[in-house]
């Protein structure tokens, strides 16, 4: 079984337009499809999800679409922070990772209310990733590899080791398997580094479309390549 | 401190294409890539032929042709950097019942036909795995074989390549290539440099991890230096110290990989941000002008969006 799952979910927008509905009503609906999503994995045993739910580049939208998706994930966040929310039911602890001070003030700080409150829950770690893109990512570990450094007064060079350890995605393992939505095939600057030796999956499914069975397909080609592996070696 | 990439998106709504394209040949998903019982290829009999040095097939590149394009692709779509990773040649052989190696050197000729596909079309980046990094842990006969099959490859096609225009570039740690080769690389790189028609990037001992890590550590150096400040630090200076800064385009706009894997195996990692991903089921050797034009017809039908608004 995958350890590490992610989803980049896209075509919600292209939902709502296909069902004559708002835009916000799209992404509303898709986070209700990623916590099914969750569920899921959490039945099949997989420990870690990551869920890209806005990039940096996400804000070159229209500001009023932007405006709505930090309104949506406010109240979505405080929500969650619900005692009798789905995230203590099944024991998740939520983890944010993103450049958070692009945030506006009232974003950030449910998100990092709801990462204290769920930090001791062991059953999954669901990552969401929120203004964030893979190259802000090492830069900021960049910069703080940087920053320690100088104050270590350590004279090595930066290791790989060194880049690792601080980056936002440092908390889960390296991926297992991508899967994105609405048919398109990049990876749109998400996870770029952890995911050098995932399996990548396209469905044609628009994000509010996916179900159980294209976790499971993907999740059944993965463990063929594996057998497949240990055959060859 | 944050540079944002505001990318100018390339929404290829502009030009439609003159013919459909052909059942699953638009954007590629996991339900027609991977087959459950995928049916064997045709058998047919391949004469094992001797390795020879020289791995000329078709003759020199023409010298700056004009070719006119297949009907289904459209000049001012085409793809400025191809990346390519050449996956397949070890199977190929095996469902033929020869050695690996016959399958390397199949592998070569089809590479050969993509170079000249790309000049004759005018892509001006091709950008080819030859070897990561993980590969130095394969049998030492076959990694033995391949470092010879680099040298002769070079040697036999740098005057050839120098008269059709094309620009050669090695990217990775060669610090682990035997020395003749790497005396061969610094040669050919030296005698090409002033080549335009294509620039040829050849990764061998390459790891897009360490590509980064390295451009990192080189930032790093210069910050501690004083000669750039830290909030100076963004993702255009990362970009200048990877080993593609040896060309304009260090972006691929076009990834393609061969026999049906799912993975980039650690492949330009910075680089492949914003890539277009083409997943073949040919195998390397099987990889010829009729699959290239499907991947070029299918990179054509996309929109690229960049995260931005449609």
């Amino acid at each position: 079984m995958p350890s590490h799952v992610s989803f980049i979910m896209d075509g919600n927008r292209r939902y709502a337009r296909k069902n004559k509905l708002k835009q916000v009503a799209g992404h509303e609906a898709g986070y209700f499809a990623l916590l099914s999503m969750v569920t899921y994995c959490y039945e099949l045993g997989i420990k870690y999800v990551t869920a890209y739910a806005f990039s940096i580049d996400n804000f070159n939208r229209r500001p009023e679409e932007v405006q709505s998706i930090m309104d949506l994930m406010t109240e979505k966040f405080e929500l969650l922070c619900r005692k009798d929310s789905v995230v203590n039911g099944y024991s998740i602890r939520v983890h944010v990772s993103g450049n958070l001070q692009l945030l506006p003030q009232h974003s950030r700080d449910a998100a990092n209310k709801l990462m204290s409150l769920t930090v001791n829950n062991f059953g999954l770690l669901l990552t969401i990733c929120v203004a964030y893109t893979s190259t802000d990512e090492i830069i900021h570990a960049v910069e703080k590899c940087c920053e320690e450094k100088w104050v270590e007064n350590d004279g090595r060079t930066i290791s790989l080791a060194d880049i690792e350890k601080r980056m936002y995605m440092e908390i889960a393992p390296d991926l297992d398997i991508v899967i994105r939505t609405s048919g398109e095939n990049r990876l749109s600057n998400f996870l770029l580094w952890q995911t050098a030796k995932s399996y990548l999956y396209s469905t044609s499914a628009l994000w509010l479309e996916i179900r159980i069975w294209h976790l499971v397909w993907a999740v059944f080609n993965f463990q063929r390549y594996q057998l497949l592996q240990k055959k060859e070696e | 401190m944050l540079s944002l990439r505001f990318a100018i998106p390339t929404a290829n709504t502009l030009t439609p294409p003159k013919i459909k394209p052909k059942p699953g040949l638009v954007v590629q998903t996991a339900w027609n890539q991977t087959d459950l019982f995928p049916s064997l290829p045709k058998r047919y009999d391949y004469k094992l032929q001797a390795a020879t040095t020289d791995l000329s097939v078709a003759g020199d590149i023409p010298a700056e042709e004009v070719v006119e394009l297949p009907a289904e692709l459209s000049r001012e779509l085409l793809p400025k950097h191809v990346a390519v990773i050449m996956d397949g040649n070890g199977r190929w052989a095996r469902q033929r019942g020869l050695a690996t190696s016959a399958g390397h050197e199949a592998g070569v000729k089809a590479l050969r036909e993509l170079i000249e596909l790309c000049c004759q079309w005018g892509i001006q980046v091709l950008t080819v795995f030859a070897f990561s990094y993980e590969n130095w842990i394969r049998p030492k006969v076959e990694v033995d074989f391949l470092m010879s099959l680099f040298e002769r490859a070079l040697k036999s096609e740098m005057e050839s390549f120098s008269r059709g225009g094309i620009r050669i570039s090695v990217i990775g740690d060669s610090t682990k290539l035997p020395t003749s080769l790497q005396k061969l690389i610094n040669e050919v790189e030296e005698t090409t440099k002033h080549n335009s028609r294509l620039q040829l990037i050849v990764a061998v001992s390459y790891s897009g991890k360490y590509d980064v890590v390295q451009a990192c550590r080189s930032v790093a150096e210069k910050a501690k230096d004083g000669q750039i400040q830290l909030d100076d630090i963004n993702e255009s200076l990362i970009e200048q110290e990877l080993e593609t800064n040896c060309t304009e385009h260090p972006y691929p706009d076009l990834l393609i990989r061969t026999s049906g894997e799912l993975r980039v195996s650690n492949f330009l990692l910075w680089q492949l941000a914003y890539t277009e991903l083409f997943f073949a089921q040919e195998l390397w050797p099987d990889f010829r002008k009729d699959e290239f034009v499907d991947a070029l017809s299918s990179y054509q039908q996309r929109q690229r969006r960049y995260g931005g608004r449609h």
